[in-house]
């Protein structure tokens, strides 16, 4: 158990240090150096120079790429140059926001996929199955965005119950200030992330329901209500485990256009504005960071499956 | 199924390995195309996006627009006999522009889908065939690539370049081999120690027979139903890159572009400007899932993404 924890983790530092260097290679491809973007188009090659050595930008790539991943794995994420702040800063500003939208998106998105997914498996092949596997289809092939629009178009344009827009104060406490404001950003995701889930879910408790121990419950006279919720539901939690680590990039891709589509004062926010102003270090930072995210979320959830499910085998 | 008759094929005098090629070829198709029949869902699928590549490429030949050129004097028209869904904001017809954006999204998808799984299948056979450090170190650079954030990478290149169709393909077709190469490479794992690829070896047969004769064969059903997903996702992922303004320059029309121009008209009430293409995507997008889900239970493949 102890080396199978060092092997995932040794793994997942490989894996992060190879970002981190594929991130710098595309930093170094793209058109248009980092000083051209600051100082602007008709800065002269004696102002690019002096920039360039000024920030270190002069020296051979190898040297670059030791001081940058050095940084990160001092937390140090790079300086935005346009903001005239550390991308930590933006990023910690931010952060709170998201963890709302996110945290909040997917308890959500959990507390409907499971429940529904142990209905559709005991009804199996029946209305309420194909019901919920048909909503579940259309939410999963339609693009996240879409979705959004939908919502703004019935709740925010014809009904005009809740606003279109999400909280436009920056902080947490801004955000907070404003609860109807976060009601479609939160919908939106957390409708997609159920869409995401549900169809795992339903698999995995058909799966669990055919298992010994659930006959065995009902041998032993157990009611249904007591299997489903002390057998079934427990059992199936496990796999949830792995599926919320393995999904994680794809909610904050989703959480990326949620962001931009209600212009919620989020990370996801910060880093399409910065992409599309040339703000280069904020990029790379955040997507070294979302990267961070996948990776520590697969291997938090090889890990907590291997301390939940004792049949779990590592060698 | 396979296995028994390729078995039988080494067991039997005079046999070189891997013959009887082009039977094997044709028996797999055979499969596929009774996997279809035999599923309602399968068969529900493959109606509509012969139903949709009909209207898209077919279309065009009985209804004449003019997709290249705007008019400005025929601007955000709401539906009439002479545009049975209305105009958009440059006088482009939207029944003829849905046609033409199909086209666009259809083989987009469909060249991902081509290309990725090409990629997907000769990385992960030759990385599960290969085994030991070799297998670790190709696994250990798709987790890498996997871990990158794509759709944040393009919205960085969308500020750098105008893709071509070309590009564009490339491009996510090089972010979409992954899947494929994965699953691959689980399958190759448990087939390379398979009887009857040791008995092609005693016999003489190279590590390249084996790979293209033998254990990509085997494979068919998991590349198969794999590939149906992938076009749905190149789909998707278009029309969500279309969105964030990574898209084929104008007048080039695609769903996601007609979409994330529609939008634009949300408070205007200029309905068929974003309706009609979001429910193209969605028809397309479902049909191959539908596809894909009824082929995975019909030809029994496991796959543990979806």
């Amino acid at each position: 158990m102890i080396t199978y924890i060092i092997r995932r983790v040794g793994q997942a530092i490989i894996v992060l240090a190879g970002v981190t260097l594929i991130v710098f290679i595309l930093q170094h491809l793209l058109p248009g150096s980092i000083a051209r973007a600051i100082i602007g188009p008709r800065a002269t090659a004696l102002q690019i120079a002096a920039f360039n050595r000024q920030y270190g930008l002069d020296r051979p790539l190898p040297l670059q790429f030791a001081s940058f991943f050095g940084q990160l794995l001092r937390g140090n994420l790079g300086y935005s140059f346009k903001q005239n702040m550390s991308v930590d800063a933006i990023v910690l500003h931010d952060l709170p926001n998201d963890m709302l939208l996110v945290g909040v998106s997917l308890v959500l998105a959990l507390l409907i996929a499971i429940p529904v997914g142990i209905l559709q498996a005991v009804r199996r092949n029946q209305l309420a199955d194909y019901a919920a596997t048909g909503i579940s289809f259309v939410l999963y092939s339609m693009p996240s965005y879409l979705l959004g629009l939908l919502l703004i178009a019935l709740f925010a344009v014809r009904l005009r119950l809740l606003p279109a827009e999400a909280p436009q104060q920056p902080t947490i406490t801004g955000v907070l200030s404003d609860p109807a404001g976060l009601v479609l950003p939160i919908a939106t995701l957390t409708l997609v992330t159920c869409a995401l889930f549900s169809r795992y879910m339903r698999s995995s408790a058909i799966d669990s329901l055919a298992q010994d121990y659930i006959r065995t419950a009902r041998a032993k006279g157990l009611r249904q209500t007591a299997i489903l919720s002390r057998h079934l539901l427990r059992n199936s939690l496990i796999p949830v485990v792995t599926l919320v680590g393995i999904s994680l990039p794809g909610i904050l891709t989703f959480g990326l256009i949620v962001e931009q589509l209600f212009n919620f004062p989020g990370i996801g926010l910060a880093y399409f504005n910065a992409a599309v102003n040339g703000d280069y270090p904020v990029v790379f930072g955040v997507t070294v960071l979302v990267a961070l995210a996948t990776v520590l979320g697969n291997l938090f959830a090889d890990i907590a499956y291997a301390v939940l499910d004792p049949r779990v085998r590592y060698d | 199924m396979t296995d028994a008759s390729e078995a039988t094929a080494a067991l039997s005098p005079g046999a070189r390995p891997g013959g009887g090629e082009a039977a094997r070829h044709d028996a797999a198709w055979r499969m596929i195309l009774r996997a279809f029949v035999a599923n309602k869902l399968a068969l529900t699928g493959l109606i509509m996006v012969v139903a949709v590549a009909l209207f898209c490429f077919a279309g065009p030949l009985f209804w004449h627009t003019n997709q290249v050129s705007t008019n400005l004097l025929e601007v955000n028209k709401p539906p009439s006999a002479a545009h049975p869904l209305g105009t958009d904001d440059l006088g482009y017809d939207v029944l003829g522009r849905l046609m033409a954006g199909g086209q666009s999204s259809l083989a987009v998808g469909f060249a991902v889908a081509l290309v990725a799984t090409m990629l997907g299948v000769l990385y992960g056979v030759i990385s599960g065939f290969a085994g030991g450090v070799t297998d670790a170190a190709l696994m250990r650079f798709v987790d890498i690539v996997l871990a990158i954030p794509v759709v944040y990478l393009f919205i960085d290149l969308a500020s750098e370049f105008k893709p071509t169709l070309g590009l564009l393909i490339v491009v996510l077709a090089l972010l979409s081999w992954l899947g494929p190469a994965r699953l691959v490479r689980g399958e190759t794992l448990s087939l390379r120690v398979r009887e009857y690829v040791q008995a092609v070896r005693t016999m003489g047969g190279r590590s390249g027979r084996i790979i293209v004769r033998h254990l990509v064969p085997n494979t068919a059903g998991t590349i198969v139903v794999n590939a149906t997903f992938q076009v749905a996702d190149a789909i998707l992922t278009l029309a969500v890159l279309s969105y964030l303004g990574f898209s084929l320059p104008p007048p080039t029309a695609t769903w996601g572009g007609m979409l994330e121009n529609g939008v634009n008209f949300l408070y205007d009430g200029y309905w068929w400007e974003i309706y009609p293409a979001g429910l193209m995507i969605v028809l397309t997008v479902v049909a191959f899932n539908f596809i894909g889900d009824g082929l995975r239970d019909s030809l029994d493949v496991r796959l543990q993404r979806r």
